[in-house]
């Protein structure tokens, strides 16, 4: 494993299944009547957020507060790129602190990896979503999420997700979402497809290791997995569909469309889902529909993640067993 | 005024000759001349170029003089050999009145290191509504010649088409800062490959090449001269060339950074490689390299941009847009146009001092070296290797993209009429 992780694409095959099987051990203990390991004692996690996210800081709070570490959390909303300084500046102070670890998400593109590469912090980085570029344990929880449903809890551990068929659907051209899980995914074995308006896929799409496709009814039916991607309701004032309704009769999920999937076939979303846009409440609520566990599942991935880069070198497991002892 | 004989200097990249400077003028250029009453130059093989003429450089003062000054500004010029540079209107108060123009004009010759040529802005407060008095800035002390409203488009088609159209009475030009402002808007790099694996906002190359076309059509509407500043794009080049060959009255630069550096770069986030426009593709570089030797691009301009440290040292997308330039294009020249067979040192001083000369109208420079003419010179060593070291800028700014990086050439001498203000590649 790096010493950080700022994107998907940074991770082989064998570190993400690492991660994966080790987020398998982390839940067994969200079982236990005491959720508690004590991993990170004395080590320090700082939650730098300097873009609103109250699900994405939570989720990381409960991970580490379940190792143990002692955690800061410091909200910079707004001020950082109007004022350029203040990431390094934040940066430095925390370092000054002796900060182990810092959990950063930012809105713009690139600045973990600059928190990561400039010098100004020797912490490890871990990147929880930064501008459109990344959101590496967004894309883990999602594959984790995957590798339960489709593979199995425990005949999964040390598999990857070879020969499944992904699709995201939705606003890929400004999702840290879809970047992430396009690299892992593929990383991982899997076919990945992405279904949007042209508007809303990047220019330069061509080198990336999936299919792109504006039809999402042709393929439904060879999805293993269909992954739907927020839309934000701004995105129609500047012209990138012209209606909502629109946008939703041709790229929204209903019930009609999940039929078309096979039957194995599982529903996610990386929430907070505006329903009746690009998901029906008949399948959100369905139980094909993996949003609540992801989120559940993102606790124990952020656990592994700061486990493994955080933690040393034994493997998760034995300590795991030492604590039921 | 002395006497200097610079001996042995392969004039334009010719036979090894002697040049002798009489005062402000040369007054002999020959083999085997007479050393009589004249301080000698040994220079030894090296290559004398005219001084070399910068049609686009940003001083920063007044308003950002912890960026730079004309009197920084034109010591790094000095130190790149050149002996005549155009100021930007871009400065806090916006140079769009006699005052400021005046100002900037009489800074440049105060300090001695280089003729600055101040461009007015087209535009008041470079704000694309309302001509700027461009008749007064032309009839001022400054003379100006060259109105920009450079760090933003004239995007306004009707307000393009006046401007063209009225400095044709005093034989001005009009220079483009090429960029449609509703297709760059969050615009941090160029878009393609690495925007959209690196999820910054794209540049298309479309936003510079719309404005190209809709304003040679208009400069051949109206019977006028158009100048395209930092040309960027493979397709640029396509309708620049076009023009040309329908007998529009068009000219265009080509900054050093882009004929070098590619998108690629942007992959370490690091915003010295933030520029506008941004840095393209290696298909694009291509193509521009061909252009200049071409001549469809006609001159070389540095688009020298002096920021402070703190305007760098920060993510991308807070970061400032530029990079400095004069130090390092002459270098950067050699290995892209030079050393690649694309281009000699005639065509050289052709795209880096004749030909901007002529654009901006800058009077005693681009002149050929010989007898009778400005001695405005500038000695240059190629065999020169080394890597490019900030610390050792003239220039107030060092966010270079060259740090570290080895590049060939080093200019040791430039003389401004006559009088060194380089001297060994130390600023006299
Ligand atoms: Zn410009």
């Amino acid at each position: 494993m790096q010493r950080h992780l700022i994107s998907a694409a940074d991770l082989t095959r064998d570190d993400a299944v690492l991660i994966l099987d080790t987020a398998e051990e982390m839940a067994r203990v969200a079982d236990r009547p005491i959720k508690k390991l004590p991993t990170l004692r004395g080590r320090t996690v700082v939650n730098l957020f300097f873009e609103d996210s109250t699900r994405t800081r939570i989720s990381f709070e409960a991970a580490e507060k379940r190792l143990s570490a002692d955690v800061i959390n410091f909200t910079a909303k707004g001020s950082s790129v109007s004022k350029g300084e203040s990431l390094k500046d934040t940066a430095q102070t925390l370092e000054a602190m002796g900060v182990d670890a810092v959990v950063i998400r930012h809105g713009a593109s690139g600045a973990p990896y600059r928190l990561a590469t400039s010098g100004w912090i020797d912490a490890a980085v871990i990147n929880a979503g930064d501008g459109t570029h990344q959101h590496p344990t967004q894309a883990l929880l999602d594959a984790f999420t995957m590798r339960r449903r489709l593979v199995g809890r425990d005949e999964g551990l040390g598999q990857d997700l070879s020969g499944r068929r992904i699709t995201l659907v939705g606003d890929i051209l400004h999702s840290r979402v879809a970047r992430s899980n396009v690299d892992l995914l593929h990383t991982l074995g899997a076919e990945v497809t992405l279904v949007a308006p042209p508007t809303l896929v990047p220019v330069g799409v061509e080198s990336w290791p999936c299919e792109v496709s504006y039809d999402l009814d042709r393929t439904l039916s060879k999805s293993d997995a269909v992954m739907l991607l927020r839309v934000q309701r701004e995105r129609m004032n500047a012209a990138f569909f012209p209606t909502e309704r629109e946008y939703s009769r041709r790229y929204g999920l209903d019930g009609d469309r999940m039929a078309k999937m096979p039957e194995h076939a599982i529903v996610m979303h990386p929430g907070p889902m505006v329903r009746g846009m690009e998901i029906t409440a008949e399948v959100a609520d369905s139980e094909r529909c993996t949003a609540i566990e992801q989120v559940t599942n993102g606790v124990s991935i952020r656990m592994a993640v700061l486990y493994l880069l955080l933690g040393g070198n034994e493997p998760a497991a034995t300590h795991t067993r030492t604590e039921e002892k | 005024m002395s006497k200097i004989l610079i001996r042995g200097a392969k004039v334009l990249g010719g036979e090894p000759q002697d040049v002798l400077i009489d005062g402000e003028t040369i007054a002999e250029v020959g083999t085997g001349l007479s050393a009589e009453g004249a301080e000698v130059v040994e220079a030894d093989g090296r290559v004398l170029l005219p001084g070399l003429v910068d049609l686009h450089t940003h001083l920063r003062e007044p308003g950002r003089e912890d960026s730079e000054t004309v009197l920084t500004g034109t010591r790094a010029a000095a130190s790149g050999g050149y002996t005549a540079v155009f100021a930007m209107a871009n400065t806090f108060p916006v140079a769009d009145t006699a005052g400021v123009v005046e100002q900037v004009y009489r800074l440049g010759r105060e300090h001695g290191y280089c003729d600055v040529q101040p461009i007015g802005a087209v535009t008041v407060g470079l704000e694309g509504k309302k001509l700027a008095e461009l008749g007064a800035m032309h009839e001022s002390a400054a003379g100006v010649t060259v109105f920009s409203d450079d760090g933003k488009c004239v995007d306004d088609a009707v307000i393009m088409r006046r401007a063209l159209e009225y400095v044709k009475a005093f034989g001005g030009v009009v220079a483009q800062h090429a960029q449609e402002p509703r297709l760059t808007e969050g615009a941090q790099m160029n878009e393609g490959v690495v925007s959209a694996e690196l999820g910054l906002g794209g540049w298309p190359a479309v936003a510079e090449e719309s404005i190209i076309a809709r304003d040679v059509l208009l400069a051949e509407h109206v019977g006028s001269r158009v100048h395209i500043c930092h040309l960027s794009t493979a397709g640029s080049v396509e309708i620049v060339r076009w023009a040309k060959s329908r007998g529009i009255d068009v000219t265009a630069e080509v900054t050093p950074h882009h004929l070098l550096l590619t998108d690629e770069l942007v992959r370490s986030y690091n915003p010295v490689y933030k520029v506008n426009p941004p840095l393209r593709t290696e298909r694009d570089v291509l193509a521009l390299r061909e252009a200049l030797a071409d001549g469809t691009i006609d001159i070389v301009a540095t688009d020298h941009a002096p920021h402070p440290h703190e305007d760098k040292d920060c993510e991308w997308a807070a970061a400032a847009m530029g990079m400095v330039g004069l130090e390092t294009a002459l270098s950067v020249v050699q290995q892209t146009m030079v050393e690649t067979g694309l281009l000699d040192w005639a065509g050289v001083a052709d795209r880096m001092s004749l030909k901007p000369a002529e654009i901006g109208r800058a009077q005693g420079h681009g002149r050929p070296v010989s007898a009778g003419e400005p001695a405005n010179l500038t000695l240059v060593d190629t065999a020169y290797r080394g890597e490019v070291d900030p610390a050792g800028f003239a220039s107030r700014s060092r966010n270079t993209p060259y740090e570290g990086r080895e590049l060939p050439g080093r200019v040791t001498h430039t003389w401004l009429r006559g009088r060194a203000t380089l001297v060994d590649g130390k600023l006299a």
